[in-house]
């Protein structure tokens, strides 16, 4: 898989270069500004970028800027944002295209190393995967809603796993049940938000996730 | 800075007729009572003038300290007519009294340039207030006294008003002295246009010299910012000791703690991979832990969304996290220093947060305008529907935010019925860039 990694400072471009080619993806180029992100992503058109939210010149949002561009004009270019710190305005943003192929983490999640690079395939094959505080964000923000209050702990657990972006077979490994059990509870789910059910994971997941932003 | 607005008084906006005769009435009877009250400020002064002379003889002391205290409460009134009248605020420009026996108060209150100045302006208002007061009445007195005229020269017994203008014009009946009636007309036109013009200018005269002076102001303010800077000081020294504890114990410690893991782990690698593995494990929990740490003290600090995109941006995120439905309403033509972005935006997040926590709001509206007055300013508004009953003294933080304000000048005002809604405004002087 071919990968472009924008990140400005050079411990933490280091360290995901090594993690990639230690599973032997192959980093096409590794920027460290704005401008430059959205030139390779134009020449190369990799499978997939891995951005940092933070970038010089202007040391703002400028990584997230460069990747919604960059989709304007390549449309579903998969890309997976890191930040220090999540913002759901940015989720908001990054989703409101509705192509799929987004992904939102803390930085802090690439220590988990392993559950890292399987969320660098998934969003590569058009999936979409945000970070568990900003699908727990979204569930207090959307907590007063009847529906929702509806939902067991149970169900409310698989909601939650869901929006992240996981697949049934992830959700059961995760909760120690059998992914019939999940299968139904996303049946239950999807019948009392009053959500079509859908078998493709990536449709499902986006689906939750507008539900939730309301 | 002063919460009290300049309101446009409603005879500048377009009133009706009546408004208009109705306040020249009220005008009237006003000018009668500022006409005795310069009478009474000239026996006032008088009176003063005469104690002063005899202050030796000890009875002297008594009676103008009692003067003093009777001219500063006449003084009082005719500020707030003045400040009625001109629709702006006149601060009371004396030094405070101090406890004490009553000489060193009587030392005080002599000191005190103010009171000098109340009794200059006995004295002058004791002429300009005959000249304002006195003949806008005297015009009013003039008009309804020729309209009447053939009524008194009716009444009258003969040769009262048989000569209004001197013995080459005299009047030899009723219906002739009807004659003078157009001269009532005149004299009440002339009333009527004068009356505003000459309180005015009364209220004016009392304004410049019953107003504190430049001085008083320069003393009032540097207090002030003598003040609000020992807050500052103060706040941000225990904000910096927060800073300082929350990393010693929290990130520090975690890091020290990874090493510690990191080196076991190393040691065991070749003998006890498993145990090894373990601690590798622990050590990544650790990473993250910290990292949730640094990430809650960066956002005290200066949350990352307000660099990246400002107040505006910094709000809607914080509107869309709100477990009440929020809603932000913007109006900038540029953008806020970062300082006082930042203030704004601790002071709205701590404002929403008491919200939450007391009000039981179901809908929160932020509202934040640039007023272009005295050199500009931020205006906020945050209101919700919950139960009010919110006060400053409450401790509900919204003291803290006061203070916090205050540092840039700026002011907090709460009205909050008991029963809601509640409305938070908050005002920070500033420039848009």
């Amino acid at each position: 898989m071919r990968i472009v990694i924008a990140e400005d400072l050079a411990l933490l471009r280091d360290g995901l270069i090594r993690i990639f080619q230690a599973y032997g993806f192959e980093v096409v180029e590794a920027v460290d500004n704005g401008p430059s992100l959205v030139r390779s992503l134009l020449t190369h058109r990799p499978d997939i970028a891995v951005v940092d939210v933070r970038l010089p010149p202007s040391f703002t949002d400028e990584g997230l800027r460069a990747a919604i561009d960059v989709r304007k004009q390549i449309p579903g270019l998969p890309v997976l944002v890191l930040s220090q710190y999540v913002e759901q305005l940015y989720a908001r943003e990054l989703m409101s295209d509705r192509a799929g192929a987004v992904g939102y983490l803390l930085k802090d999640r690439v220590s988990d190393v392993g559950h890292f690079v399987d969320t660098v395939r998934q969003v590569a094959a058009g999936g979409t995967v945000m970070d568990p505080d900003v699908v727990a964000a979204l569930m207090t923000h959307r907590a007063a809603d009847l529906p929702l209050q509806a939902l067991t702990p149970r169900e409310r657990e698989v909601l939650s796993l869901m929006a992240e972006g996981r697949s049934n077979a992830a959700i059961a490994a995760r909760m120690f049940v059998t992914e019939k059990a999940v299968s139904k509870h996303s049946n239950n789910i999807f019948a009392k938000l009053g959500l079509e059910q859908s078998e493709e994971d990536n449709r499902r997941v986006l689906a939750v996730l507008a539900y939730l932003e309301g | 800075m002063s919460t009290v607005g300049a309101r446009p008084s409603p005879s500048r906006r377009g009133p009706s007729r009546r408004d208009r005769i109705g306040l020249r009435f009220e005008l009237l009877g006003q000018s009668l009572v500022l006409v005795s009250a310069s009478i009474l400020g000239l026996a006032l002064f008088c009176l003063w003038i005469t104690a002063v002379l005899i202050v030796g003889v000890g009875v002297g002391i008594p009676v103008a300290l009692l003067l003093t205290v009777l001219v500063r409460w006449l003084a009082d009134r005719h500020r707030e007519w003045a400040m009625n009248r001109l629709g702006q605020p006149i601060a009371s420009p004396y030094r405070p009294t101090p406890a004490g026996n009553w000489w060193t108060q009587l030392w005080v209150i002599l000191c005190d340039p103010a009171s000098w100045r109340d009794w200059l302006w006995l004295g002058t208002n004791s002429v300009i207030g005959w000249f304002t007061a006195g003949l806008s009445f005297l015009f009013f007195l003039g008009g309804v006294f020729y309209l009447i005229y053939p009524f008194l020269f009716w009444v009258t017994p003969p040769d009262v008003f048989r000569t209004p203008f001197g013995p080459q014009f005299e009047l030899h009946s009723v219906p002739e002295s009807a004659v003078m009636m157009p001269l009532g007309l005149v004299f009440l036109v002339v009333w009527y246009a004068s009356a505003a013009g000459l309180a005015n200018l009364n209220a004016r005269v009392m304004r410049s010299l019953l107003a504190p002076t430049e001085q008083v102001h320069l003393r009032a303010r540097v207090q002030e910012l003598a003040s609000s800077r020992a807050v500052t000081v103060d706040t941000q020294a225990s904000e910096l000791r927060r800073i300082e504890r929350d990393l010693h114990d929290g990130a520090q410690a975690r890091l020290a703690s990874l090493g510690m893991s990191l080196g076991l782990a190393e040691q065991l690698l070749a003998d006890d991979p498993q145990a090894a593995r373990q601690l590798l494990a622990e050590a990544r929990e650790s990473t993250s832990s910290a990292l949730v740490e640094l990430r809650d003290l960066v956002r005290g600090i200066h949350p990352p969304v307000l660099a990246d995109r400002g107040l505006d941006g910094a709000l809607q995120a914080l509107a869309l996290v709100n477990p009440v439905p929020t809603s932000v309403m913007i109006h900038l033509p540029g953008r806020l220093p970062a300082p006082v972005e930042s203030a704004a935006y601790f002071a709205i997040a701590e404002v929403l947060t008491n919200a939450i926590k007391h009000a039981g709001a179901h809908r929160i509206l932020i509202t934040l305008e640039f007023v272009e007055d005295a050199g500009g300013r931020l205006s906020i508004l945050v209101s919700d529907d919950g139960r009010g009953g919110a006060s400053i003294d409450a401790g509900t933080g919204l003291r803290g935010v006061g203070r916090r304000l205050a540092a840039f000048d700026g002011t907090l005002v709460v009205d909050s019925p008991v029963g809601g809604p509640t409305e938070v405004r908050m005002s920070l002087p500033c420039e848009l860039s």
